[in-house]
């Protein structure tokens, strides 16, 4: 069972029976991109997703379009045989969205690739390099108890890898995913290796702890293939007949689950980690059904097996909300009734409050889905939904293909398990505005209740007694400012992406004027929430680079005050006009009149759907219904402020 | 021995991506374009999925045609 959930991806539905004739009638289609990516959501073998991969290289060498499918260009070096790999690795690129182009080094060329400029991997500009190497492509020796060996060889295998990255970030730019190693099965002295300097046991853990503490936020990705590994079983993943016979690094079994991993790292760098998981409540959250069953005939308790299984189901949803996961509610039930399990019930740990969404009613799910999305303001791309109705999972896929809806065993045992190991809420940084987004996103449901009750929108925004900070760019705030340049897809007028080099980059040119801002309101913190650069015009105007928000604060004028310091800091700086680019995106329709509402006029429209617009600084700005803190060195909110509702 | 045959048949058309593979005790790596000793090592490890078999290197390495091939498959698996 163990075995399956992960080699087999078991989350994801079986592949279709006619896999092979599907498989080869993608090539006849007129758009392809979609069929592929259909085909890659499921549960494909290492010859299925080999079959899959191959035909996606083929329509890229015949110029095919893959749209929707994004390109994406992943550079290969390993020690071993990575020609099984780079097929499987296409074809699960798919299943995240991305038209892969993998480029390949030669066997063994790991350094040469790395520091010659000129090298395949170098030259072929890759948006990111996968070091695709395993223990042996490192000088480590076997010295059992002489631990100057030890701590040299490490030293050694560190530098080596360190030409390796540097190499690779210099004359390539791309991005580097830097594996943990997975130590080999073979004991030398059995529980005392760990004991013993010298073992490889100890060796390669000291230096999985070296090459972790040594990995640069800004350039490179971990990749935790020892954990994988472990997972997976080390006696399964290191295959000594397959490294002998054709240098595989590890057994094929594992081809699928390692490129999963590859490319959920690779998806949450760019943004694509799901934000909100939607739980059903009857056999998921609690055994047995509480409309027939009553509060007293759920099983939740401890003691009872069925029960600890939903137990364990509401501990990884309250873990996954203490790291900033948002979880809402969709079950067919009496809202009252569902509500008392929560309520009354002693043993159950998730309570009302832990949702930013409770919908329990009779609509169908992925209507409720659908309405829990845009309560929220997120994507149907953000959402998991789990449930143990293999009806209700159909249904929402065929529905909403976008949303994540894992395949669960029969036991509820593994319920747990199986959404852990889908990997849905894969990230690359946590930072404390991740901590506490859960909770700005049920004050933003309690926002949207008093909404309904306040009625006219003013009145409403005035009860809400928020407060709003404008700040240069610093480096405080910069991992949170690249993290939303890059996420922020909706209320993003131009969606430029910057680099965090290149954000560090804007915040120390003086010529370049940025804002971060931040808003809070009787509700709690909600942290920094729109973004601005400006950047000099020809004469004295500046153009508006970057303007994104969040859409968690939409509707609440939050646009305009941004504007009125806009123009306040501009007209300081002797600034004449602002001159505003609307780029339009599949997913940016919302700021499509942005410019116009704010009172800006129409410069120019190109042919691509890309307005631009100018506004004179002397405009007058009406008044917001918020306090404003200008952008002054001193700007920043009290750290009392900055403390985000708790629960 | 037919059984293995036909498994055989859908084993290579899949690992070769090519339908018009006809699988005969005769057939050697050098009829088939594609049978090159990635493909080769591929093949291996699809047949020993299929029949849930295991092959040694050496057993691997000396085969001559497909009918050897399939006749170290039926030493190997289970009887009957």
């Amino acid at each position: 069972m163990t075995d399956d959930l992960y080699t087999r991806l078991a989350w994801l539905p079986s592949a279709p029976a006619d896999f092979a004739v599907t498989c080869k009638a993608i090539g006849s289609l007129l758009e392809p991109g979609c069929a592929v990516r259909d085909m890659a959501l499921h549960a494909l073998d290492q010859n299925q997703l080999t079959r899959l991969g191959r035909t996606i290289t083929r329509l890229h060498a015949e110029g095919r379009s893959l749209a929707p499918l994004e390109k994406f260009r992943l550079g290969l070096i390993g020690n071993g045989t990575l020609d099984l790999l780079a097929p499987v690795l296409v074809a699960t690129a798919a299943r995240y969205g991305l038209a892969l182009e993998c480029v390949q080094a030669g066997y063994g060329q790991m350094t040469q690739q790395a520091l010659d400029p000129d090298s395949l991997i170098n030259a072929s500009r890759p948006n990111a390099v996968l070091l695709a190497i395993d223990y042996r492509a490192l000088p480590l020796s076997v010295t059992p108890g002489d631990p100057a060996t030890e701590s040299a060889d490490i030293e050694g295998a560190l530098a080596l890898l360190k030409s390796v990255r540097d190499g690779l970030q210099r004359n390539s730019g791309a991005t580097i995913i830097v594996p943990t190693l997975a130590p080999p099965p073979e004991a030398l002295f059995g529980s005392l290796d760990c004991v013993v300097p010298g073992t490889l046991r100890r060796v390669i853990a000291r230096l999985n702890d070296a090459i972790i503490a040594s990995i640069d936020g800004s350039h490179e990705l971990v990749l935790d293939v020892e954990r994988l590994a472990q997972t997976v079983g080390l006696g399964t993943w290191h295959s000594p007949a397959l490294w002998n016979m054709a240098k595989l690094p590890f057994d094929d079994s594992c081809l699928a689950i390692y490129a999963d991993h590859v490319m959920r790292l690779l998806s949450a760098a760019r943004g694509r980690s799901r934000k909100c998981l939607i739980l059903d409540l009857d056999n998921t959250v609690w055994g047995g059904v509480i409309g027939d069953d009553g509060l007293e005939g759920i099983k939740i308790a401890q003691g009872d097996a069925t029960g600890e299984a939903h137990l364990a189901v509401q501990r990884l949803a309250l873990e996954l909300r203490s790291r900033g996961i948002v979880l809402a509610v969709s079950s067919k039930n009496t809202d009252a009734i569902a509500r008392t399990a929560f309520r009354d019930h002693p043993d159950m740990l998730l309570r009302e409050e832990h949702f930013a969404v409770f919908q329990a009613n009779w609509n169908d799910k992925a209507a409720n889905i659908k309405a829990i999305a845009q309560e929220l303001s997120l994507g149907l791309d953000a959402m998991v939904f789990l449930d143990d109705n293999p009806a209700e999972r159909a249904l929402v896929r065929q529905l909403l293909p976008q949303v994540a809806v894992p395949e669960l065993p029969e036991d509820p045992a593994w319920y747990a398990r199986t959404l852990s190991a889908a990997g849905y809420f894969e990230s690359v940084a946590f930072s404390s505005e991740d901590r506490a987004r859960a909770g700005m996103y049920e004050a933003n449901a309690a926002r949207s209740a008093l909404k309904v009750q306040a009625g006219d929108l003013d009145t409403y925004l005035a009860t809400l007694m928020m407060e709003i900070w404008f700040a240069p760019f610093d480096r405080v705030g910069r991992n949170r400012i690249s993290q939303l340049i890059n996420k922020s897809n909706q209320f993003n007028l131009t969606t430029r992406r910057y680099s965090e080099a290149e954000v560090a980059a804007a915040e120390e040119d003086p010529t370049v004027f940025t804002l971060q801002v931040r808003l809070s309101d009787r509700f709690g913190d909600n942290g920094m929430i729109s973004v601005i650069v400006c950047r000099p015009g020809a004469a004295r105007d500046w153009h508006i680079d970057v303007w994104l928000m969040s859409c968690r604060v939409l509707g609440r004028k939050v646009e305009l005050a941004v504007l009125g310091e806009l123009v306040h800091c501009a007209r300081a700086a002797g600034i004449e006009f602002l001159i505003g680019t609307y780029r339009p995106t599949e997913k940016n329709g919302i700021v499509e009149n942005h410019y116009a509402q704010l009172g800006f006029s129409q410069l120019a429209a190109e042919s691509d759907g890309t307005t631009v617009w100018s506004l004179p600084t002397t405009t007058a700005i009406p008044a917001v219904p918020m306090i404003v803190h200008g952008s002054s060195p001193h700007a920043y909110p009290p750290a009392l402020k900055r403390k985000a509702r708790s629960h | 021995m037919d059984q293995i045959f036909s498994k055989l048949q859908q084993l290579f058309q899949d690992v070769f991506d090519d339908d018009s593979i006809v699988v005969t005790p005769g057939l050697t790596a050098a009829d088939v374009a594609e049978w090159d000793s990635l493909n080769h090592i591929r093949l291996i490890l699809a047949v020993e999925k299929a029949f849930k078999v295991k092959f040694t290197a050496a057993q691997t390495g000396n085969l001559k045609n497909v009918g050897e091939l399939a006749a170290l498959i039926r030493d190997k698996m289970p009887a009957a």
